[in-house]
This record gives C-alpha cells, sequence and structure tokens, in this order.
C-alpha cells in the first residue's frame, strides 16, 4: 500500500513538487498574519517572514560549510586508517 | 535497606546472571519479563520518592536508591528503553550479548539513583565495561579495534572522574553527589565536569561516540544510543547545571555535530553525529541551568532516547537484512522495506520537531529557555541546527536510504526485507511514544522535574516559527541537495590524534626501536660476545697459572719443610723428642720470666 502511493506520487513527481510550493507560499503567508508581539528579539517583530528566511539561510550556511570543510582535506580515503 | 525498595539495577543484574539457566521456549519470555518487572519497579518507586539503600562501608555512608524528580524521569525511560531494546534484540540468540546489554542497563540505573560518587563510580564503569563487550560482540577486526579505543577513552574519562571527587573529598569531606558551586569553580570541579563530559561525547572529548556506535552489533547500538549519553546528560543536571562553559561547548558540540553528519556516508555514524548534536541541545541547557532549561535538558533527554532509539532500530533493520550500512551501497529500499520506512520517518520527523511529535515539545523549550535567560546568540545558533537536523536526519538519511538512485548490489537487494515482528514491534512502540510525547503533554511533561514552570510548546508563533524553518529547509535542500549527497570517504575528526599517535607509537616501536634492539644484539654478538670469551680465557690463564701457582707452590713449600723437619726432629726416638720439646719449653719459660 506504501509502495503504491510512493509510486503513485513518483509517477507525478512534477506535480507533488508544485503542491510543496504551494505549501511553502501558504506556510509563509500564514505567518505574516501570525501576532509576532511575544517574539523575543526586535528582528523577529520587525522583519516579516524572518523565520524563513533564517531557515533557508541555515540550510545554505550548513550545506556550504560542511561542503567546505570536507573539500579541505576533512572527507577523505575509507582506508586512510589502514595500515 | 528498607523493606520496600528492591533497587532496579540488581533486578537487571540478577536476571542478566540467571539467563543462561533459562532455555528454549521460556527465553524470549523471560527477555520480556525482567526488563518488564525493572519498569515496574521504576515506576513503583516513582510513587515513592525518598531515600533508601543507605549501607555504611568503612567511613563513608553509600546512598544506592535516592528518587526524586530528577532521578525519576531519567530511570522512567531508561527502563522504558530496556524493554524496547530488549524486544528488538529478542531473536538473538546469543545470550551474552543480552547479559551485557542488561549489564548496561544496571550500570545506567545504578548512576541514576546514586546519591554519592563512590557509587556513582562503580556503577561508571559497570557501564563502561558492560558497553564494550556490545561493541566487541560484532566480532569483526574493526570492532575489535574500535571497542580497544572506546574503552580506553572512558577509562582515561573515568580516571579524570576519580580524580576530581577523590580531591573534592580531600579537600571538602563530602562524597555526595549533588549540586557542585560552579559560580567559583575549584580544580576538582572541573576534573568532575570533564569526567562527566566525556560521557556525553563534549567536544573535544566526542570522538569515541560515532566511532564505537557504528561498530557495535545491530542490538548493541540500540542500547548504546540511549543510555551512556543520556545519563551523562542527567549526572550533568545534577552537578554541574548552571556551569557556564557547558553553554559554550553545548552550542559548539550542536553545530559540530550536524556539519559531520552532513558528510558522513555510513549510516549509524550519521545517527552517531546527530546524538552528538542533540546531546549538544541538552548540554546547553544544563549550562543555562534555570528551571525551564533544565526541564528541557530532561525532556529532551526523554524524547531523544525514544526517536534516537527508533532511528538506530530502523537503521539497524536495513544493515540486518542488507549487510551493509553505507548510503553508496544503498538506496532505492523504500520498495522492499515499507514497515522500516515508515518507522524511520516517524524518528525524523521527531527529530526534526515536527508539530504533535516528540522532537518539538521537547528541542523548544531549551531554545526558549536560552531566549529566555537573554543568550540570544545561543538560541539562534540552537534554531540554525534545528534546521540542520531537519536537513540530515529528516531528508538527507531518508533520502538516501529509500528514494536516491538504487546503488544495491543485486545480492543486497535480494536481501532487503522488512525485519522480523519483535523488531517491527520494538520499533512500533517507539513510534507510539514518539507521537503520544507530541500530542499529549501531560504524558512527559507531568514527570519533568521543575513544576514551577509552566511550558505550553503549541502557540501560533511557535508553529509558524518551526513550519517556516521546516518549509524552507526543505526548499533548500532540493535546490542544494547534490552538493550534501553520499560519497565514499571517512571525516577526519580528533580522533585522528589518538589514532594517529597509536600508529605513530606503533611504527616507533616496531621500527626504530626494533632497528636498534636488533643492531644493538649483532652488536654484542660480535663484538661483546668475543671480547667477552678473550677475557675469560685470560682470567682462567691466570686462574690456572697465577693463582693456582701461588696457592700449590705454598702448598707444596710447606710440605717440603715438614718433611725437612721430621727427618731432622723426628728420628723416632723418644727420649730426643722430649729432650727437645723439654728444651724449647724451657726456652719460651725462660725468655718469658727474664723478659
Amino acid at each position: 500500500m506504501i509502495v503504491n502511493f510512493i509510486d503513485y506520487l513518483r509517477d507525478r513527481l512534477q506535480t507533488v513538487i508544485y503542491c510543496c510550493y504551494g505549501g511553502i507560499t501558504f506556510i509563509v503567508i500564514w505567518s505574516l498574519t501570525v501576532d509576532t508581539s511575544h517574539a523575543h528579539t526586535w528582528a523577529e517583530k520587525m522583519i516579516p517572514g524572518f523565520w524563513s528566511l533564517f531557515g533557508l539561510g541555515s540550510c545554505a550556511v550548513v550545506i556550504m560549510v560542511a561542503r567546505l570543510l570536507g573539500k579541505s582535506g576533512i572527507m577523505t580515503r575509507e582506508d586512510y586508517y589502514d595500515n | 535497606m528498607t523493606t520496600n525498595f528492591f533497587h532496579p539495577a540488581l533486578i537487571m543484574i540478577i536476571g542478566a546472571l540467571l539467563l543462561p539457566l533459562v532455555r528454549g521456549p521460556f527465553r524470549k519470555a523471560y527477555l520480556f519479563l525482567i526488563p518488564l518487572l525493572t519498569f515496574i519497579d521504576v515506576f513503583y518507586l516513582s510513587q515513592h520518592p525518598g531515600t533508601y539503600g543507605v549501607v555504611q562501608f568503612l567511613d563513608w555512608e553509600l546512598t544506592f536508591g535516592r528518587v526524586d524528580r530528577l532521578s525519576m524521569i531519567f530511570g522512567f525511560i531508561m527502563s522504558l528503553m530496556a524493554i524496547i531494546g530488549t524486544i528488538y534484540g529478542l531473536h538473538v540468540e546469543d545470550e551474552w550479548q543480552h547479559i551485557a546489554a542488561w549489564f548496561y542497563v544496571a550500570g545506567s540505573l545504578g548512576v541514576i539513583y546514586c546519591g554519592d560518587f563512590l557509587v556513582l563510580f562503580l556503577f561508571w564503569e559497570m557501564m563502561a565495561f558492560a558497553s564494550t563487550f556490545l561493541i566487541w560482540f560484532k566480532k569483526d577486526p574493526e570492532s575489535l579495534a574500535a571497542g580497544y579505543r572506546y574503552i580506553l577513552v572512558h577509562t582515561f574519562g573515568g580516571v579524570i572522574l576519580l580524580l576530581g571527587f577523590v580531591l573534592r573529598y580531600q579537600a571538602t569531606g563530602d562524597l555526595s553527589f549533588v549540586q557542585l558551586n560552579v559560580q567559583n569553580p575549584e580544580l576538582y570541579t572541573w576534573l568532575i565536569m570533564i569526567g562527566l563530559m566525556l560521557n556525553a561525547a563534549v567536544p573535544p572529548l566526542h570522538s569515541w561516540l560515532p566511532d564505537a556506535y557504528s561498530k557495535a552489533t545491530i542490538t548493541g547500538s540500540v542500547f548504546m544510543c540511549a543510555f551512556t549519553t543520556k545519563t551523562a546528560i542527567y549526572t550533568l543536571a545534577r552537578s554541574c547545571a548552571g556551569f557556564d562553559v557547558l553553554i559554550v561547548l553545548g552550542v559548539i558540540m550542536a553545530i559540530y555535530g550536524i556539519i559531520y553528519a552532513i558528510m558522513e556516508n555510513d549510516v549509524r555514524k550519521l545517527l552517531g553525529w546527530e546524538i552528538v548534536s542533540q546531546v549538544g541541545y541538552m548540554v546547553t541547557g544544563v549550562g543555562i541551568g534555570t528551571a525551564l532549561a533544565i526541564n528541557g535538558t530532561c525532556a529532551h533527554a526523554f524524547a531523544h532516547i525514544l526517536y534516537k532509539g527508533l532511528l538506530f532500530m530502523a537503521a539497524g533493520a536495513v544493515i540486518h537484512a542488507t549487510g551493509k550500512s553505507k548510503f553508496t551501497e544503498l538506496g532505492g529500499l523504500y520498495k522492499k522495506m515499507p514497515a522500516t520506512f515508515v518507522f524511520l520517518i516517524i524518528g525524523a520527523i521527531s527529530v526534526s520537531a515536527f508539530p504533535f511529535l516528540s522532537g518539538f515539545v521537547s528541542k523548544s523549550m531549551i531554545i526558549s529557555a536560552s531566549f529566555e535567560s537573554h543568550i540570544l546568540w545561543a538560541g539562534f545558533l540552537l534554531t540554525m541546527v534545528s534546521a540542520g537536523t531537519f536537513l540530515v536526519a529528516g531528508l538527507r538519511l531518508p533520502y538516501l536510504l529509500f528514494f536516491s538512485e538504487n546503488k544495491c548490489s543485486a545480492e543486497t537487494w535480494e536481501k532487503a526485507v522488512d525485519p522480523s515482528w519483535n523488531m517491527q514491534l520494538a520499533m512500533a512502540l517507539a513510534s507510539f511514544f514518539c507521537i503520544l510525547i507530541g500530542s499529549y503533554l501531560p504524558f512527559l511533561y507531568g514527570m519533568l522535574p521543575n513544576t514551577e514552570v509552566a511550558y505550553h510548546p503549541y502557540g501560533a508563533y511557535h508553529l509558524s516559527e518551526t513550519l517556516q524553518i521546516l518549509a524552507l529547509t526543505a526548499f533548500g535542500f532540493f535546490l542544494l541537495r547534490k552538493h550534501i549527497t553520499a560519497r565514499e570517504t571517512i571525516s577526519l575528526d580528533l580522533d585522528w590524534f589518538y589514532r594517529k599517535g597509536g600508529q605513530c607509537f606503533l611504527w616507533t616501536v616496531t621500527n626504530p626501536l626494533q632497528w636498534f634492539d636488533t643492531a644493538f644484539s649483532k652488536a654484542y654478538r660480535v663484538v661483546g660476545l668475543s671480547t667477552l670469551m678473550t677475557t675469560s680465557q685470560f682470567w682462567s690463564w691466570f686462574d690456572w697459572n697465577g693463582i693456582d701457582g701461588v696457592v700449590d707452590g705454598t702448598a707444596r713449600c710447606v710440605r717440603a719443610i715438614g718433611q725437612r723437619i721430621s727427618l731432622v726432629l723426628q728420628r723416632g726416638q723418644i727420649q730426643q723428642t722430649i729432650y727437645y720439646t723439654v728444651t724449647f719449653a724451657a726456652v719460651i719459660l725462660v725468655a718469658y720470666v727474664w723478659l
């Protein structure tokens, strides 16, 4: 059942992607209407969709830092410790 | 001991000792019964807080059973995880694996209920040694080596802890395991904290965790992911709450773990790095030390044990079926292992803090505590890590295992099936609790140690914050996914120092030192031995000709004189002999009188 459902979605991948875009847009727009008076910092109150930007930024930063570190020599061949 | 106290650890220990005697059809029932009894005991104790099991030993009063709200919540989750872990391992025939796991659980429960450092140390070491066997029982050379590294690192940590509380005892005469004075830390405070910190895998003392957990047996890693680090978090929360340095270390830990998890190619190593990251939240919570932060730490430890156990069980099911643990040798498995896929997704979205799942109600408490304590940088960085957590555990892990291009060999693909009923039951139980915690707040929040603070995670603002972060992280993953695909690499970490250091030591011993030893032996044979022979020959000659000559010559001389005297003086006539004797005596007498 689960396999069929996933296959069904995979066959309509483009539609699924558009639905996800729709979902993301909905969340961002809804967040603009939420009361921010209980937020902890001014940035959250003043910047619309602050956490959306923060989420995207965090994701990009984490991926890029990991990639740069990996390329700097941290990622190495699998038999590195073998004698 | 009072009559109504029976230590939960003792049930596990006795159960483990009797396990080899229980065979055949009773084995599985017995395996289920003992952790269940332990859980019932823990539950019973939670209804009767107090101090039990106080024993006088030499000069010290040892406390085995301190039951308060902090120990109750940790005891509860540990004994619950013991049930789930044992069900997951019901199919394992090797009784030694169960015995090691149960001793390990007993160690953890012993630490949780102890009231002084001596008992803590006893159970602390029991945990370290028992868990080492969970690595060794995988029985391949890599696991053997990893087990040795693990036990060496933990022995080092144990020694630091021992040093810390012995120094504290010398300074204060106090062995009790209570909150230390972290405002004015002494050397022993630091040592105790470092000893405890090592078990919580706080950088720079963290490398043992992904190394060991990825090489343990499949059921062993399910146990290990729950007990060592969270027991350490309990001890830190008990003794080092409010220690500022832990905030910095915790945040570093959270970031460090997530960055390494992104680079990882091994399923269980990725989950190991995820533990480092998630425990970072708890360490930060301990460092903040406010009532809300400690509640958050306990709640997150509770939730973390369940979802991380679930993730390790699902990953273990994949490894158990396919025999492969690298993303570069797996992929596309949702067709073959749909049940495992569903359980892993529940664990993954729990750790990612989806609303109505466990991570959402626990993780946010620590982040809120840091904002409320005006430690904004920690709050923002931990929120960034929560985006990273979703990226790694919620997206990368299921994507690489179940959806990405199928990289399985024909043999691997053939072997991939959903695991046995007991493994699925254990995963179902853990999933149930992940959903229960997130959806029915009083279950977890009712157990938290500080009852005076209230926390409400389901506000519109918090929901919108979380959904925005999750949605945009998913979008970021979609855009940048090619950068975090699996590669056939390992990542160098601080264990480089002791692994390479060990190899360097071995090289020094086998090469320069061995060469010197061989050269010395040769030189000795060539120079030393012949010199010795020549010297010996000389002394032999000297002995024969010199010393023996003198001794023999003296003897010959004495004999010759004696013979001459005999010839002159002793001619055989008694009168002459008497005459000589009397004359000689008279001469001596006269000489004596006259002189």
